[in-house]
């Protein structure tokens, strides 16, 4: 039996992220192939609920201290040597995202392991291939840990959140670990700007990008959206131009969103929004590109202009719900 | 203040990224470059902090193609110094970019003043070892905060905003001197007209200086380089617009949306 | 004489004429003398060339103003105002010395028959025109007309003038009993009226008419300089400095200063710019012409040039200022930011204003100034740093410019490895906009068909700057324009053909050909001038009625007005013009920069709908034919917000070349 496999199991505000259970999916396969053990960790406070959901481990430690709730790189990273010299661990994935960036390239320092960053595929054929995305997903990179040691980042969105969500009562271990004192202190937290439409509980998001070329357009996705019974978001670009409010940003630092029906007008589908919007049901794509990267994880594409296809549409769904 | 700000450049995605037929790198041919965006939000933090409080702006970048022009610009748009580290960086990785950094800001020594500020990229889309924010400030020995947007500094301490996801964000308070990972400055990186770097070129100066190369450039050895597969799952309806919406509705109908 | 109108005051009448003229005269003079001050204070500018083209424009536009005659109702009026003015100014300067030096052996001037004569006819005349234009400000007001008191108050004071004139003519030939039918025919019949006052005092009554028309004008005088009939003194010098160069060319001449910085305060502005404001007449033309203002940006042209009028003066004359004064900023207090980026540099309001105001420069002027601080919209910070890295503003790779060559199939020749006629200079939005991709593979295909020796620059093209330059920023402009020369530096050719007008109007004005014969040509030029040669096969005869859209940069700007005309014509289309075309053409919106700009919110619709709406009403024109890239994408925009889809289409005039070859 090799040495095991350690998930940082993230968390915020008492949820647990969804890279969590993407890094478990991942974090299982991986225990097969290698015959290893998969364990996951817990750092802060009020553990024991969300130790529940991570049945997909064998074993969940907590390590219950205040001071660990968004705890600063170092401090995590610190524990994290300290858990991987007690448990004999060899493997570790943390998340690559905003609340755990940093931490996997201390640890990796630290303890002397290799760290691979935006890690969208792990093989095994005797030794450990990571596959990364480079250049915001241009280029992959494939990266061999040829003794299968080494810390990993796992890219949002890259494993299936689904094999890493179990029913399954995990075997919980509480750990006294020494914390040390971080002069980086939380604060608070600030809230996404409220008073808009809430599109984390849309059904239906009209998503409107660069290609929609102005802020006039934004009227055209509107009438779409109302037609289908729904609501305009957008990408950052669109956002930054202040043609929307912050509280409409879907991706990795906007909202993230899961309709039944995602429909994507004249954006590229970089990986930063993609992160935010892939877990929708239905990905509908409308690009002039036809090598836009959203045509790759959409589920029906179009490439033309946007802004004559649009018009057209909400014709048409007007009359069939006018039919109906 | 004593503010740092640490540039990276990065291959141009707007070029077409091609992969070098003999080695798991990027074809040089094509290649341009330019300074990471997040690099020029943390550029532009640095001023903004400067014009509040008062102090100095150095930046300072690795050598890379066009770095000079960049670091010209930096000086256009108010940065006081601009130190290049000469040396060939071309195969430099995440950790070994970290010691060499490390190494100029210790011997920098103002770089750990009271009232020193370094900041960064809070990752660049390159960084395959990692981001570097962190190691640079456990090397320092000072903390270290990333994904930031927005920096408030009040005497020797100083309270940062960091985007976590879904629009949340947190409030974190930190000591002098540190370490940020910058998202995005708190207002868009200025614009600073052609003839002002222009300017500069006649007038600034860059400091180049020699930090000793690490042993090992990178910590692992890519296996292999290659663009990802085109053409995706998606079926692509063809036709008049009017065509494809009769299209589109029909699987709208299909999923039962409409 | 007898009748020596200065007596009326006894022996003192010449003593107080001397006192209230040298008063009069003092005052006018200082404040004369002020202004001038003021505008020496200016940035130098070379307007001393060219004295022969320089004195017929003057002759032509002081003396038979015919751009006051674009606005039928006001153009005679003012026309006979202003020839009265001439007249009775010489009379009163005449009269004056008359009466300052009663010894002179000459009669006063209304006295001299032929001279009393035309005195009376312009009287009525004017007369006439003052009761047009106080019915025209009173009724009749055109939008932008500004109707201060100021100008009643002027208009009242000519009338006395004339009035005084008439009644003075009629009293005296009463005093003389006299009756002169033919040379006094107006004051005759006042004669006729007041026949029954006695002598003396009819007499009396002439010599206070004489009284009364010296004090108004002595009035006149020290009001005149205060007041917007200034333009009356500054308007000639204006026309007569105005740009006879080539009104494309931003370029400032005879100034070693940096000019390229823009100017942040009045005193950065040349003293041609400082002399604009003295010069305007409110009379609102360029308001009513501009398309930002019709649309309902926040820029009036007319506005622009009296704020900085009202501010010079304020600032330059209000002697010295308390040390707590604050002198308001010439841009962001005077003068908007939002002001100066509303303007598309269309021309339109250069074109139609009467004392030749140059608008367009000065507002450019102003936003060099923005751009040296940075403070320009973050859509267009995006392009300027686009054309910064990679000379074009769609942010795409150079080596991607000549790509629609790639997909077109077509061989064209690279203009840098093997010599060419012409050099074909495509421009950013005819290389790069996917939109006008299959356009720009017609053009080549027709240019092949016609068997004209052409090439590309390929990836060393850069924008041509046109816009960065309108923009603002300078240092772009000059960095654009060394690469573009750089790169034809190394390519051999005789002529330079243009897809884009903007790039045509700076590559033609605004580049350095040094003499080495370059000429730069519109591919409509090229065209028309294939057609004529015979050197297109048009197989099949186009039929229907089209209208023609003028692009600013190209009509107005440079004054190609026919040669696109004449290739629908050979092409066998009916042209149906809009009711504004050729020089009055009307904006697209898009010059200037505003292309890359936002629409500001509130706007009460966009210039390319407001003129598509023009199309729109002529009976049967289905067709909107354009001559510009961006025209397309503008046009084709306004047709679907306005609704006007399946009822016009805009197409380019290549399209329709192609059309007739197939």
């Amino acid at each position: 039996m090799s040495d095991a496999i350690l998930v940082l199991a993230e968390h915020l505000r008492g949820e647990i992220s969804e890279i969590t259970y993407a890094m478990l999916g991942a974090g299982r396969n991986l225990a097969k192939a290698l015959n290893a053990p998969l364990y996951a960790v817990l750092l802060g406070s009020d553990l024991a609920p969300l130790a529940a959901r991570l049945g997909a481990a064998d074993k969940v430690f907590l390590v219950e201290n205040p001071q660990l709730n968004l705890a600063s790189a170092g401090t995590a990273a610190a524990l994290l040597k300290e858990l991987m010299a007690q448990q004999q661990v060899g493997l570790v994935l943390v998340g690559g995202t905003n609340v755990s960036m940093g931490i996997g390239s201390v640890l990796s320092v630290r303890t002397g392991l290799p760290f691979v960053n935006f890690c969208k595929k792990i093989s095994w054929d005797g030794a450990l291939t990571c596959t990364s995305q480079l250049f915001g997903g241009k280029i992959l990179a494939d990266v061999k840990l040829t003794d299968g040691r080494g810390v990993i980042s796992i890219y949002p969105g890259s494993f299936p959140a689904e094999a890493g969500k179990s029913e399954a009562a995990p075997t919980t271990v509480k750990l006294e670990l020494p914390v040390a004192a971080s002069t980086v202190l939380f604060k608070r937290y600030i809230e996404p700007e409220a008073g808009d439409i809430d599109i984390t509980k849309q059904n239906v998001l009209v998503a409107v990008g660069r290609g929609i070329q102005s802020q006039a357009n934004v009227a055209l996705a509107e009438e779409l959206a109302q037609a289908l019974g729904g609501a305009v978001c957008a990408s950052r670009p669109v956002i930054d131009q202040g043609w929307l409010p912050l509280s409409r940003q879907v991706g990795k630092s906007g909202m993230t969103v899961k309709p039944r029906l995602y429909l994507a007008l004249g954006i590229s589908g970089a990986p930063e929004h993609w992160e935010g919007m892939q877990g929708s049901q239905l990905i509908i794509a409308v690009n002039t590109d036809p090598k836009a990267p959203i045509f790759d994880g959409a589920h029906y594409g179009v490439c033309g202009d946007a802004l004559e296809l649009v018009p057209a549409l909400a014709e048409k769904i007007k009359a069939k719900k006018g039919a109906a | 203040m004593n503010l740092f700000v640490l540039l990276k450049m990065v291959p141009d995605t707007v070029e077409e990224l091609n992969v070098a037929p003999d080695s798991p790198a990027l074809d040089a041919e094509f290649l341009r470059f330019k300074l990471s965006d997040p690099g020029e939000q943390a550029l532009e933090q640095a001023l903004l902090l400067k014009e509040k409080h008062g102090g100095t702006v150095t930046v300072v970048a690795l050598d890379a193609p066009e770095v000079d022009e960049v670091l010209f610009t930096a000086l256009a748009k108010g940065a006081t110094r601009a130190v290049k580290i000469g040396g060939d960086w071309s195969r430099l990785q995440s950790f070994a970019a970290g010691q060499i950094l490390a190494a100029f800001l210790k011997a920098a020594g103002s770089a750990l003043s009271a009232d020193a500020l370094v900041l960064l990229r809070s990752q660049a889309i390159d960084d395959l070892e990692g981001e570097i924010g962190p190691y640079l400030a456990d090397e320092l020995g000072v903390p270290y905060a990333d994904v930031v947007t927005g920096v408030t500094v009040t005497g020797n301490s100083m309270s940062i905003i960091k985007e976590f996801a879904g629009g949340l964000r947190g409030e974190f308070t930190l000591p002098l001197p540190a370490v940020l990972g910058i998202q995005s400055a708190e207002k868009p990186p200025r614009y600073v007209p052609i003839a002002k770097v222009r300017a500069a070129l006649k007038s600034a100066k860059i400091e180049t200086v020699d930090v000793a190369p690490p042993a090992r450039l990178a910590r692992f050895a890519l296996e292999r380089m290659y663009k990802p597969e085109a053409g995706g799952r998606a079926q692509m309806l063809e036709g008049s617009p009017e065509a494809v919406a009769d299209k589109l509705v029909e699987v709208l109908v299909q999923q039962g949306l409409i | 004489m007898k009748s020596d109108p200065v007596t009326l005051l006894g022996p003192a009448g010449v003593g107080v004429l001397w006192l209230l003229t040298l008063l009069a005269f003092g005052i006018f003079g200082r404040r004369i003398w002020q202004l001038i001050g003021l505008l020496r204070q200016g940035r130098p500018e070379n307007r001393f060339d060219q004295w022969g083209r320089r004195v017929a424009h003057f002759l032509k536009h002081v003396l038979l103003q015919p751009r006051l005659f674009n606005e039928r109702s006001i153009g005679a009026p003012h026309f006979l105002i202003f020839w009265g003015f001439v007249l009775y100014a010489t009379c009163f300067n005449w009269s004056l010395l008359r009466g300052l030096l009663p010894f002179l052996p000459i009669p006063y001037p209304d006295e001299v028959k032929i001279v009393s004569f035309f005195l009376e006819i312009f009287a009525v005349l004017v007369l006439g025109s003052l009761l047009v234009a106080t019915m025209r400000r009173a009724f009749f007001a055109p939008p932008h007309l500004h109707l201060s008191l100021d100008a009643n108050f002027i208009l009242s004071l000519i009338g006395l003038l004339m009035l005084t004139t008439l009644f003075g003519s009629g009293f005296r030939l009463v005093a003389e009993g006299a009756r002169a039918p033919g040379w006094s025919p107006f004051g005759n019949v006042l004669a006729e009226l007041f026949a029954d006052v006695p002598a003396a005092s009819a007499l009396k009554l002439s010599q206070a008419m004489w009284w009364l028309h010296m004090l108004v004008v002595l009035f006149f005088l020290v009001y005149l300089p205060y007041s917007k009939h200034m333009h009356l003194l500054a308007s000639p010098f204006n026309v007569f400095f105005s740009n006879r160069g080539r009104l494309g060319d931003l370029s400032v001449q005879g100034t070693t200063e940096d000019f390229g910085s823009g100017a942040s305060q009045w005193k950065e502005l040349t003293w041609k710019q400082l002399l604009s404001g003295l010069s305007c007449a409110e009379c609102g033309r360029c308001d009513r012409a501009c398309p930002a203002t019709a649309s309902g940006y926040p820029l009036e042209p007319q506005q622009l040039i009296q704020k900085i009028k009202k501010h010079i003066v304020k600032a330059g004359l209000s002697g010295k200022p308390a040390a707590d004064a604050h002198e308001p900023k010439l841009i962001g207090e005077v003068i908007s930011e939002a002001e100066l980026w509303s303007c598309t540099t269309c021309l339109s309001c250069m074109e139609r204003c009467a004392v030749w105001n140059e608008q367009v420069p000065l507002v450019v002027t102003l936003r060099r100034h923005l751009v040296t601080q940075g403070a320009v919209d973050r859509t267009v910070q995006d392009m300027l740093a686009n054309l910064t890295r990679y000379g074009n503003s769609f942010g795409k790779s150079d080596r991607m410019r000549a790509k629609w060559v790639q997909s077109s199939g077509l061989k064209i020749k690279d203009a840098r490895k093997e010599a060419v006629e012409y050099l074909w200079f495509v421009g950013d939005y005819a290389s790069y906009d996917p939109r006008l991709e299959e356009i720009t593979k017609q053009t080549a295909r027709i240019f092949q068909q016609a068997g004209l020796d052409f090439g590309l620059l390929y990836e060393a093209e850069r924008n041509a700057g046109n816009d960065v330059r309108r923009v603002g920023e300078e240092g772009l402009f000059e960095m654009l324009k060394e690469k573009n020369l750089q790169a034809f530096a190394k390519a051999k050719f005789k002529m330079i053909v243009t897809t884009d007008p903007h790039t045509y109007n700076t590559l033609k004005n605004e580049y350095p050909w040094n003499g080495d014969g370059v000429q730069v040509r519109h591919y409509t030029e090229v065209l028309d001038e294939l057609i004529q040669q015979g050197r297109l096969s048009l197989k099949k005869k186009l039929t229907g009625r089209v209208t023609y859209h003028d692009p600013c940069y190209l009509g107005r700007y440079n004054g190609v007005y026919d040669p696109p005309r004449r290739v629908l014509q050979a092409l066998g289309l009916e042209l149906v013009e809009m009711p504004r075309h050729r020089h009055r053409s009307y904006c697209c919106g898009a010059g200037g920069g505003r292309i890359w700009m936002e629409d500001t919110p509130g706007i009460k619709e966009r210039p390319a709908e407001n003129r598509i709406r023009e199309a729109a009403a002529l009976p049967e024109v289905p067709t909107f034919v354009v001559a510009c890239p961006k025209d397309i994408a503008m046009f084709r925009d306004a047709i679907k917000t306005t609704g006007h889809e399946g009822k016009l289409a805009v197409k380019d005039i290549a399209e329709l070349v192609a059309e007739a070859m197939e």
